[in-house]
């Protein structure tokens, strides 16, 4: 996160926002799950805590390759369902020693989509 | 022979060439000295060449009991596995044994008929477990009869385990009621054999403690189950090609099946006679742990004599190893061992106890202080001379042990009261006990860890007990040392150390245990994991973790009452399939007891074949399982299977195994293909605290492997049925405990749900039959669920026909899912490794 911070004082190199991607209803995700998306070729896991609050993940699980998406989680982290490595859902941190997940930033638009704004800076959530 | 000689390498000129070091003995010495000198920088000094008779890596020996008894796996001792070797530059020649040595020319001579030179010999050849004349030992072919065994390697325990675990062996003889013999027929008795122990002794472990100690000792043993003769002297062992008893010098003989010789042990000394070596009870050695007259062979372990002594505990070994350490290396040059003062804490047959010094007084003028309280299994004895402590034997409650073993280490003026010796009688107590310690004594015997070093650990931010063990591996090793290192660590961390919520309660994130969870759940009112959580759970904060159990702990509870969210379960439980490890799915449909038919395997052909499976296996529940179905498909494989679910990924009720039963099998003497059908119709898919494997076999030849399953019913002659419970065959191999044995097939039905019912609402998460039923313990089972003695048996009836009743099929889920996109995939599209198709 520190790194981040530092980012943020001065203009990154990294576009910061660009278009949003709609990607449907938010109704197609349960409360309490997530739900897998292809995004330009790359594969984002969207989360609806049960606040309703939205996450973004990157889908595939560094350790080996699990499927993020059929991962368990609460207000803080995402288990995922192969070896049960943990990540915050804010910023892909792992807790239990493995490599970090890319993070987007997501939101709920007016008409209840999901938009998922991208790209992304690495290991910070924009929202 | 001379043409064979192995040549020194040729070095690099200029390079000063490295000496070669060779070691005899790959056990806990020979490594435990090799590890040392690696630590004084020994790889650039030497080669090193290791010789071990077994054809393993070293492996903690102390550890066997554990083996035997099932709580640990074979796997989980080993020290220094084969790839240490390898990282260490070691030649490692495992399952070779040294013949000879020529300390003239400097080889050895090994029995593959190597010939191998060194410029410095660490002979580590340990002990061997001695076995005492008696009749009938040997075989006329000189081996050791079929069904006796020594219990000192891990060949020996592996041995002892595979003849113990054969149906019809029931009963053991131990022959020695010291450390090991208790260690080895407490072992025994967890696979279900009757153990009788045969002690020559007047009383049990009578080198660490006096006869009132063994007298309380010998109490709790036989409170486990476990005959024991004492004074009594085994003359001969009967049976023609293997054993069927043994005589005894004057009392009548006892009839068995197998044989356990824990006599003592005695060193392996062989070698070093054959080579001139200087031996008495064992090869003499110096305080440089040098064998006497020669320069260049060290001797370490059980197999030396130094100063008349010889060892056969552990912690004398690791000073040796340090001092031959500092000599072969060169590194200190000025020490000395000068003898180990003894001092065991151990855990035998699950008995606390730690002994040293003396066990009683020898002078009018000792002092004896003495407690005993043997229906608690609590015996103290503490002998003073000259105010200081000289020996000192504790059973049962080794709170002061610290303490004493450093009062009787350092010779510490000793409290005026001497109770304060025994118990700790109001002040600090404890804590003055760990506080004394020295930064540098060793608290894990097993993996070295001082004081110091768990002080650093902690003061390092490992606050909580486990944390601490974890990053120094203490009380990793056999476990004794648990209560010292929890000491410690309280104390180090000043009264700031953290509980460890895992540690009891249910889920990691309520900190209740499972009946107060329950008892809270039940006041409350609670059906659903979000109440629960929002309720019970500190700032109501959800946790990952917990989920799980809890959406299981409540379906058991509350059965059809139950709010079910779909997000409190796991991806298996939400797709009702096995996720695998490239996040395809397995699909198990139903196949009670095993039993298919033409049109179902037709069915399955075809579904196999339509949705190109790629794996068809045979699980170990005999049932077919369907591999790599990815999740969008698993709604139209089950359309097309129309088959119910066998459940092969839950925590919960999994599958009967049956065996041909009575209508084919020659020998069958029950319908156990009926029995085991109807209890997996009754019981499919009931929920758990961890998954649970069934049998039921036709006779006692047990083809559906019943004593090995979490519940396992086996029909006897006269139409009767046994019924065992804890068995376990897998990660852990137990076998089960005989519950009840009835006449009826209903009976059985009622007992299995009722057991299976007490389980439910008992066990800890994850905790399987094979922990429950030992922690426990049968007799209270039996009481409970047999012979009703808490009057809860109409209570658990009803509360597993409840569950029975709200059952339904979850592959019906297939036509409309439960929640959206239930079944979408969460497969990354990019391509992962396959799973290679056969």
């Amino acid at each position: 996160m520190s790194a981040d911070q530092t980012d943020a004082n001065q203009p990154s190199t990294e576009p910061v926002i660009t278009t949003g991607h709609i990607l449907g209803p938010v109704d197609q995700i349960p409360f309490g799950e997530g739900r897998a998306f292809g995004v330009d070729g790359e594969q984002v896991a969207v989360f609806r805590l049960r606040d309703g609050t939205l996450r973004a993940l990157s889908a595939v699980c560094p350790h080996r390759g699990g499927p993020i998406a059929d991962g368990t989680i609460d207000r803080e982290v995402v288990m995922c369902p192969l070896h049960q490595h943990a990540f915050s859902l804010e910023t892909g941190c792992s807790s239990t020693g493995a490599e970090p997940l890319r993070t987007y930033s997501v939101q709920e638009d007016a008409e209840r989509n999901i938009v998922l704004k991208y790209p992304h800076i690495r290991g910070n959530s924009l929202a | 022979m001379t043409s064979v000689l192995d040549r020194p390498q040729g070095r690099h000129a200029g390079a000063a060439p490295r000496r070669r070091l060779l070691v005899v003995g790959n056990g806990m010495a020979g490594a435990r000295a090799v590890e040392e000198i690696l630590a004084r920088g020994g790889a650039e000094q030497f080669t090193i060449t290791m010789f071990g008779d077994e054809p393993y890596g070293n492996y903690n020996r102390i550890m066997l009991s554990h083996v035997l008894s099932g709580e640990e796996s074979d796997a989980d001792i080993f020290l220094n596995a084969l790839p240490w070797y390898r990282e260490n530059s070691i030649t490692l020649h495992a399952g070779v044994r040294v013949d000879r040595i020529d300390k003239f020319t400097k080889h050895v001579f090994s029995n593959d008929g190597r010939v191998t030179p060194y410029d410095t010999l660490i002979i580590a050849t340990g002990s061997r477990s001695h076995m005492p004349p008696m009749d009938g030992l040997y075989t006329p072919g000189g081996s050791v009869k079929h069904g006796v065994f020594g219990f000192r390697t891990i060949d020996d325990t592996r041995k002892m385990v595979q003849h113990a675990q054969q149906e019809h062996h029931r009963r053991a003889v131990v022959i020695g009621g010291g450390l090991l013999g208790l260690e080895a027929a407490y072992g025994l008795k967890s696979h279900g054999i009757d153990v009788e122990v045969v002690h020559s002794g007047g009383h049990l472990m009578n080198a660490q403690m006096g006869p009132d100690g063994g007298a309380v000792l010998r109490r709790s043993v036989e409170a486990l189950g476990i005959r024991v003769h004492t004074s009594s002297r085994t003359t001969a062992v009967l049976g023609r090609d293997t054993v069927s008893g043994v005589s005894l010098r004057d009392r009548e003989d006892i009839a068995c099946d197998m044989v356990v010789v824990a006599a003592g042990i005695r060193p392996n000394v062989d070698v070093a006679v054959l080579s001139g070596l200087p031996v008495e009870r064992a090869i003499v050695v110096d305080d440089r742990l040098r064998v006497q007259d020669e320069d260049d062979i060290y001797a370490v372990g059980e197999c030396v004599q130094h100063r008349g002594e010889v060892y056969g505990l552990v912690a004398p070994l690791w000073e040796q190893a340090v001092v031959l350490a500092n000599h072969v290396t060169g590194v200190d040059t000025s020490s000395a061992y000068l003898g180990s003062r003894t001092a065991t804490k151990l855990k035998v047959a699950g008995v606390d106890v730690a002994s040293m010094g003396l066990h009683g007084p020898e002078f009018d003028t000792d002092e004896h202080i003495v407690f005993s309280e043997p229906s608690r299994g609590i015996f103290k004895s503490i002998v003073v001379r000259d105010n200081k402590m000289v020996g000192a034997t504790l059973l049962g409650d080794s709170r002061k042990v610290a303490y004493l073993t450093q009062a009787y280490d350092r010779g510490l003026p000793l409290p005026e009261e001497r109770i304060a010796l025994l118990f700790d009688v109001g002040g600090p107590g404890e804590a003055v006990g760990v506080a004394e310690l020295d930064d540098g004594a060793q608290v894990c015997n097993c993996n070295g860890v001082s004081k110091g070093a768990l002080v650093a650990a902690v003061k390092g931010g490992c606050t909580t007990v486990s944390g601490a063990m974890d990053a120094t591996r203490a009380g990793k090793g056999c476990g004794s040392c648990k209560l010292l290192v929890k000491q410690v660590v309280e104390w180090a961390a000043d009264g700031a150390v953290e509980e460890d919520p895992a540690a009891s309660y249910y889920v990691p994130g309520i900190p209740l245990d499972k009946p107060a969870l329950m008892a809270a759940i039940r006041k409350k009112g609670l059906r659903s994991v979000s109440q629960v959580f929002t309720a019970l759970a500190p700032g109501s904060a959800e946790d990952a973790k917990s989920k799980m159990g809890l959406a299981s702990l409540l379906k058991m509870m509350l059965a059809d009452q139950y709010i079910d969210e779909r997000d409190a379960r796991f991806i298996n439980d939400r797709v009702h399939a096995n996720i695998q490890r490239d996040g395809t799915f397995s699909v198990v449909p139903q196949m009670k007891g095993g039993v298919t038919s033409v049109q179902q395997l037709r069915r399955i052909a075809d579904v196999a074949e339509k949705h190109n499976v790629p794996l068809i296996k045979l699980t170990g529940g005999q049932r077919i399982d369907l591999l790599g179905i990815p999740k969008e498909d698993l709604p139209q494989v089950w359309a097309d299977l129309d088959m119910p679910s066998g459940y092969a990924y839950g925590k919960s009720f999994r599958t009967v195994k049956t065996c041909v039963g009575k209508d084919f099998c020659r020998y069958g003497t029950g319908d156990s293909t009926k029995l085991g059908i109807e209890i997996e119709s009754r019981f499919q898919g009931i929920e758990s605290p961890a998954k649970l494997k069934l049998a039921v076999s036709g006779c006692p030849r047990n083809c559906a492997e019943s004593l090995v399953k979490d519940v396992g019913v086996v029909a006897v002659e006269g139409g009767r049925w046994e019924l065992y419970v804890g068995g376990a065959a897998g990660a852990h191999i137990r076998k089960g405990d005989l519950l009840a044995t009835v006449d009826d097939p209903e009976e059985v039905k009622v007992l299995t749900g009722r057991f299976m019912q007490y389980y439910r609402e008992n066990a800890n998460w994850l905790e399987r039959t094979y922990s429950f039923v030992p922690r426990l313990g049968i007799e209270h089972l039996r009481a409970v669920i047999v012979d009703d003695s808490e009057g809860i048996a109409a209570t658990l009836d009803a509360a597993m026909q409840a569950s029975v009743d709200s059952y339904v099929d979850p592959w019906s889920e297939r036509d409309d899912p439960l929640t959206p996109g239930q079944f979408r995939t969460s497969l990354p599209l990019t391509v992962l490794p396959q799973v290679p198709v056969r």
